[in-house]
């Protein structure tokens, strides 16, 4: 508070300087204003906080400015689909649903199988703004749904903060929290993903049940639990609230801070929190049946053997009987906790892990079992390079942070803790999970920022206010009474206060810099749309997925199956509006190793596959003109890999040659054959890509394709984009028998 | 040994008996609630080892009323007894306010779960 109405005098002193003629008439009101710190304070605090929200909205709005509002990537099509049902048909149809448009022939039951926090809340707020008479398109809200989320999370962090430590920390954590890459990655204006909600809510669960823990008002448990419900109708990831709320608990009850704040904090949030997440049908009994649930309802009947004993060691006032009594009922509950586990493990009833959840305990689980969750590259292992590119400063203030909380530590600050530390583990193991650490980055970052700005200004201050009261200036020479030990080196401090002050401006500024040049550069290109510079430096955008799937919506019959890999499966079912075989939700994977098998096999094979499927077109992507390198081919070993998990008739090794990968003269016969190859490649043999290359020229891989003259037998051409990024093929029916 | 345990055992139980004599009232009729409730839940688990468990969502949102009220019960009891010093800016009709609510939500909550 006292570094922060220093400034508030300079300025309020700034503005009556510079306008003279106003002095007269505001002299009252300056004077007045003079004596009111707090309330200056309050203004300042307010504006800071309104200047916040609208940073953390406009700082991701590059995309929209650049190119158009739409939605980018490919889980958001989805939930744009879902959202538009929702918003058409009402709660009770998207509830109920069951898709038969995606991976046919087995369809989807939507309405039990998706997480539906998000859709909700934009439906929501779609029906409060057409409510308000602005008559705004489904589009424009979700789109713009994450930037405001994030907002939002900003104000959480304030007060999260000012939880934690003061106003002063929780200030600066919501302008780090801002404009923090690692957060910005998932929340630009267009990435309509769980994720833009998830934080929001998963930051709000944390402070409730913070100000709980710190208040023991049964309110604010009831407010946590609420907050935790939102979490698990948002995310997934709701698994890891549900743990590291009963660990801390833990903690603290192994640290001696058992107390009964915590008790009614826990156990309300606990037993409300679980039954409104049992409404979710995805989520279903997953909360007494799971064993990654397990832990919270041990750490529950924990609580409840805590709470007897306190009360019983209460009650007796004598310890000796106490300690039998004490040894008695610990053994019997640990004994009884332990058959229980054992049984409910040993005979199936509680699962074990699931494999999403326990490649995060042992990272090379999914590399042997699950060839599915290891090929998507947001679950790869974290580099340095990343840390470093999402955090920037806030990697060496966490450390400092954790020192300051160490120094005074409270219930809280455990809490905060615990959160940075668990967090930053699992980003270190997938790539996808540094947006869970970011806001307890932010939080710890910013209580170092604050407490040591604090300390630095109070130390000018206290130089100013001794300097006042006439003692000797620069006394650095005099070994007299050095209780005030700012006395022996009086101008030193005073210099070096300035310079760290200086120095730390300096880092924050650096750091809004790098964090706007991350978001513009890094994080706010569509995926949908590729932008590329030209031969005078102008930018040329390739808009061939869009141009593919309006394609398909107009020129194929409305029953028409289009079979293409799991990654285009949501936007060809919500922009091309075609039954798909298999899409993006990859919850079967033996359906997936079928079309993974199809696109690996020769063009025979793969025909009676796609016969038996009832595929009428078939869609690929090929990246060998434009130099696009997330393409099929690209994506091909993978495919082999799935195929070959579940058909051991597709050997990988089969499609390698010394171990390498290669589509020019030298590779296999089996590659130069399968359908993936030839779809991709048809009629590329006569193209000229590059200047002073020959045809054929594979910018993606930087060679000439071995197979040049592709002839195809049951398929034929139906849609080549103007850049050969997406090529649509139809399946001919077979050919009359004689 | 056994001898002994016994001995602390009955010790132990006069003197809890003669501690909790001396609880007020209002404390001990929010015990004899906890302990009906509690009860209920023991006997609902019994039923569902004597019929089976389908439909789980029933079984669970009866157990789990029963626990829930029994839990935010002690909670209730917590924040009124007038010896926990972290509770005493605390007024009793708070406390009792927010275990209304609480008990409403675990309610309405269980009505929509019961199937």
């Amino acid at each position: 508070m006292g570094g922060k109405s220093e400034p508030a005098k300079s300025e309020s002193m700034a503005t009556t300087t510079t306008s003279p003629d106003l002095i007269n008439s505001s002299f009252f009101s300056f004077k007045s204003l003079k004596l009111k710190t707090k309330q200056q304070e309050l203004l300042l605090r307010i504006s800071i906080l309104g200047l916040v929200y609208i940073l953390a909205f406009i700082a991701r709005l590059f995309s929209v400015l650049r190119y158009e509002s739409m939605i980018h990537e490919f889980d958001p099509y989805f939930n744009y689909r879902t959202t538009l049902f929702l918003t058409e048909k009402g709660f009770y149809e998207f509830w109920n649903w069951f898709d038969s448009e995606s991976w046919y022939p087995l369809g989807r039951i939507i309405g039990g199988t998706l997480y539906p926090g998000l859709m909700v809340t934009a439906a929501l707020i779609y029906w409060a703004l057409r409510f308000l008479r602005f008559f705004v398109h489904i589009r424009e809200v979700c789109v713009l749904t994450a930037p405001f989320f994030a907002s939002n999370t900003t104000l959480v962090a304030y007060f999260f903060g000012k939880e934690i430590w003061d106003t002063g920390a929780g200030l600066v954590a919501a302008v780090l929290i801002a404009i923090c890459p690692g957060y910005i990655s998932r929340s630009v204006a267009g990435s309509y993903d769980n994720e833009a909600v998830a934080i929001f809510a998963l930051l709000l669960t944390f402070y409730l049940f913070v100000k709980a823990v710190n208040t023991g008002s049964l309110a604010w448990a009831l407010a946590s639990a609420f907050g935790y419900f939102y979490m698990v109708s948002a995310w997934g990831g709701y698994v890891f609230i549900i743990n590291l709320v009963p660990l801390y608990v833990l903690v603290l009850l192994i640290t001696g801070r058992y107390s009964m704040r915590l008790y009614i904090a826990y156990n309300c949030m606990y037993i409300l929190g679980m039954l409104l997440a049992m409404q979710i049908r995805f989520v279903g009994f997953q909360h007494v049946q799971s064993g990654e649930h397990m832990g919270a309802m041990g750490v529950f009947l924990l609580m409840q053997v805590f709470y007897f004993l306190d009360w019983v060691k209460y009650q007796l006032n004598d310890t000796k009987l106490f300690q039998t009594f004490l040894r008695i009922t610990v053994t019997s509950a640990i004994m009884v906790g332990g058959i229980a586990l054992g049984l409910g493990t040993a005979s199936g009833y509680i699962s074990p892990w699931t494999g999403r959840f326990y490649s995060l305990l042992d990272p090379t689980y999914a590399k042997d079992h699950i060839p599915i969750i290891a090929s998507v590259s947001e679950h790869q292992p974290t580099a340095w390079s990343s840390f470093m590119f999402d955090y920037h400063i806030l990697l060496f203030l966490f450390p400092a942070g954790l020192y300051f909380c160490f120094k005074r530590l409270s219930d809280a600050t455990i809490f905060i803790v615990m959160y940075g530390l668990t967090s930053l583990y699992f980003a270190g193991v997938m790539v996808r999970l540094i947006l869970v650490a970011t806001p307890a980055v932010c939080l710890i970052s910013a209580i170092a920022v604050s407490a040591t700005v604090k300390n630095l200004t109070s130390l000018l201050r206290t130089k100013q206010k001794v300097s006042q009261t006439g003692s000797t200036k620069g006394a650095g020479s005099s070994k007299a009474s050095s209780k005030v030990t700012l006395d022996q080196s009086q101008p030193f401090q005073k210099n070096g206060a300035i310079a760290l002050l200086v120095g730390v401006f300096y880092l924050l500024s650096r750091y809004a810099i790098h964090c706007t040049w991350v978001t513009s550069e890094a994080y706010s290109s569509p995926s949908i749309v590729l932008a590329a510079r030209g031969a005078h430096g102008n930018r040329i955008l390739f808009d061939d997925y869009r141009e593919a799937y309006y394609w398909l919506r107009q020129n194929t019959p409305t029953d028409a199956k289009i079979m293409s890999w799991w990654d285009y499966g949501y936007q060809i079912t919500a922009m091309g509006n075609r039954t798909v075989i298999v899409d993006n939700n990859t919850w079967n994977n033996t359906h997936i190793a079928t079309v993974g098998r199809a696109m690996s096999s020769n063009e025979d094979e793969a025909y009676e596959i796609m016969r038996s499927l009832d595929v009428n077109y078939v869609l690929v992507v090929f990246g060998g003109v434009t130099g696009y390198s997330s393409d099929d081919i690209n994506k091909f070993l993978w495919m082999v890999r799935i195929g070959g998990g579940v058909y051991p008739v597709i050997k990988e090794p089969e499609y390698l040659v010394n171990g390498e990968f290669r589509v020019d003269k030298g590779a296999s016969p089996k590659m130069l054959n399968c359908l993936m190859y030839k779809l991709c490649y048809y009629r590329f043999g006569e193209l000229t890509t590059e200047y002073g290359k020959p045809p054929g020229y594979d910018r993606a891989r930087g060679v000439e394709i071995g197979n040049k003259d592709i002839k195809l037998e049951h398929l034929e051409e139906a849609y080549t984009t103007s850049n050969w990024i997406v090529r649509i093929y139809r399946v001919k029916p077979p050919t009359n028998r004689l | 040994m056994v001898k002994s345990t016994t001995k602390d055992a009955r010790d132990l139980f006069h003197t809890l008996r003669s501690a909790y004599v001396a609880t007020p009232t209002n404390l001990k009729i929010i015990d004899l609630y906890v302990c009906f409730a509690v009860f209920t839940a023991l006997i609902q688990v019994a039923y569902m080892a004597l019929v089976g468990s389908f439909p789980f969502n029933s079984f669970l949102s009866g157990v789990l009323s029963c626990i829930g009220t029994a839990v935010l019960a002690v909670c209730l009891r917590i924040q009124v007894n007038k010896e926990n010093k972290e509770f005493k800016n605390l007024a009793p009709e708070r406390a009792f306010a927010d275990f209304v609510l609480c008990n409403l939500v675990l309610h309405l909550v269980i009505i929509n779960f019961l199937g």
